[in-house]
């Protein structure tokens, strides 16, 4: 029989699981197995172009490499549960699958708000069919959109929904400034007041307490009891890993799937994870485990991770580096992008601008021990270049150790 | 090798010239210039470039 991997997860990790499993020789069979029924595509959009209605769906489809061309998708079908000592998955339709190799790609769903009111009107914004539905509310006249969560997604659809000439676009969220966790203070400051000038209202420092609405959601009742009157509310708080069908295997679940530095699991060496549900040491930095929702991250941690699942299951096992990845985001919002080398958040401490101001472009650079560990670039393209003349130096520290 | 970018995707971020600067490079304002007829043997690092584009605007034709 041939031997056989499964990709279980079928978004931007799993199809580049697939391309970097032939990339690093595997002939065997490869299967992916993906919940949703659509081929992979490209997710940020989804909050930006494919809302305003500038892109289309079909835009967004992945191109996957020649190689892959005989890789078999098995869509709209969801892995429930794995025998990793057996070395099988079950699937919510048709008989398990064996595997020799497995990969785990099944990401992040978006979490939801479990105060009581109305389900109707509310949104989340991770899959092409959210995106749909949302973009249909927010061409209705007159509505007025509440954005709960003040984080990129939340602050990139309050963006996109003034950009459409929505009436009334209010972001709640309980800490005091926008993107503040991942950013710090000065850019959420700076951030805070760049949407404001934009249209954009704020509600923070305050949680949401419930809604009201009999059939649809009407508003939006936050801690204090203020009620902010809501036709359409977007839920941007937060995601939770995809690893219940892991569970029974003793495996470390707590927050995504804890991996090695060479993104295997369990001490597993046939199985390995990519993509945001991995939580994986990063040998740049402290090696303390961590998730990372950057879109950067599948394709990353896929080159690594095939890497090291075709040594194993070829017998060729040699030494490899630990991943470590330089991690880079971005996000664009009204006509200003963000742009970010390296681990702000392990500098939040010590935070300086670097080269513009608060009011303009600026550069931000995040320090601990004084050394220079992430930058953050807020404006026009000259100031996303800024940030970019940055890496080069980010790239060749020596590791911290922790 | 053939590389075609979407000029209407493109956004500008220069990763690609990151993954490969032999090929794709941003000009002083920042906008993208590329070579569209590179030697094969450049072939990984433009396949890396077009995997690493935001916008997937870089397409390798043949």
């Amino acid at each position: 029989m041939t031997a056989r991997i499964v990709v279980a997860g079928g978004s931007m990790g799993g199809l580049r699981a697939a391309e970097q499993l032939r990339a690093a020789g595997w002939t065997g069979a490869v299967t992916v197995v993906g919940d949703e029924p659509h081929m992979p595509y490209n997710r940020p959009p989804l909050s930006k172009e494919v809302l305003a209605g500038r892109a289309p769906f079909a835009s967004l489809a992945f191109t996957p490499k020649a190689a892959a061309a005989d890789v078999e998708w098995r869509l709209g079908t969801r892995v429930v549960s794995a025998r990793l000592t057996e070395r099988t998955v079950a699937l919510d339709d048709g008989p398990p699958l064996s595997y020799d190799g497995l990969v785990v790609a099944t990401g992040m769903h978006p979490r939801r708000l479990r105060c009581p009111g109305p389900l109707t009107g509310r949104h989340t914004v991770r899959t092409l069919t959210d995106a749909q539905g949302l973009r249909d509310e927010l061409n209705r006249p007159d509505v007025r959109v509440v954005v709960v969560g003040a984080g990129f997604i939340g602050c990139e659809v309050a963006a996109t929904a003034v950009g459409l000439g929505v009436r009334e676009v209010t972001v709640v969220d309980p800490l005091p400034l926008p993107m503040v966790a991942p950013l710090g203070e000065l850019l959420g400051r700076a951030l805070l007041k760049r949407h404001q000038e934009r249209g954009v209202r704020f509600a923070l420092g305050t949680g949401v307490a419930g809604f009201e609405g009999e059939d649809r959601v009407t508003g939006v009742v936050l801690s204090d009891g203020t009620v902010l009157p809501a036709d359409v509310v977007v839920e941007s708080v937060g995601s939770a890993a995809n690893v219940e069908w892991l569970e029974g295997n003793g495996l470390d679940l707590s927050d995504g799937v804890l991996t090695c530095g060479q993104l295997r699991v369990g001490g597993r060496p046939e199985v390995v994870a990519v993509g945001d549900v991995a939580r994986f040491p990063n040998a740049r930095y402290d090696g303390v485990p961590r998730r990372v929702e950057h879109w950067s991250i599948p394709t990353d941690t896929a080159k690594h991770a095939a890497k090291a699942l075709v040594a194993h299951l070829t017998g060729t096992e040699a030494e490899f580096a630990p991943f470590a990845p330089l991690p880079t985001f971005w996000s664009d919002q009204h006509e200003f992008r963000l742009q970010s080398f390296g681990a702000p958040t392990l500098g939040l401490d010590d935070v300086r601008v670097l080269d513009g101001d608060e009011d303009g472009d600026v550069l931000v650079g995040y320090h601990t021990g004084g050394r220079l560990v992430g930058v953050v670039a807020l404006g026009g393209q000259a100031a996303a270049m800024g940030a970019a003349r940055y890496r080069a130096q980010l790239l060749k520290q020596p590791a911290l150790t922790a | 090798m053939k590389v075609v970018v979407d000029m209407n995707k493109c956004q500008d971020h220069g990763q690609c010239a990151f993954a490969a600067p032999d090929v794709f490079s941003m000009d002083e304002t920042g906008h993208l210039l590329y070579v569209s007829d590179p030697d094969d043997a450049l072939r990984d690092e433009v396949e890396e470039a077009a995997d690493v584009c935001p916008l997937q605007a870089i397409r390798i034709e043949a």
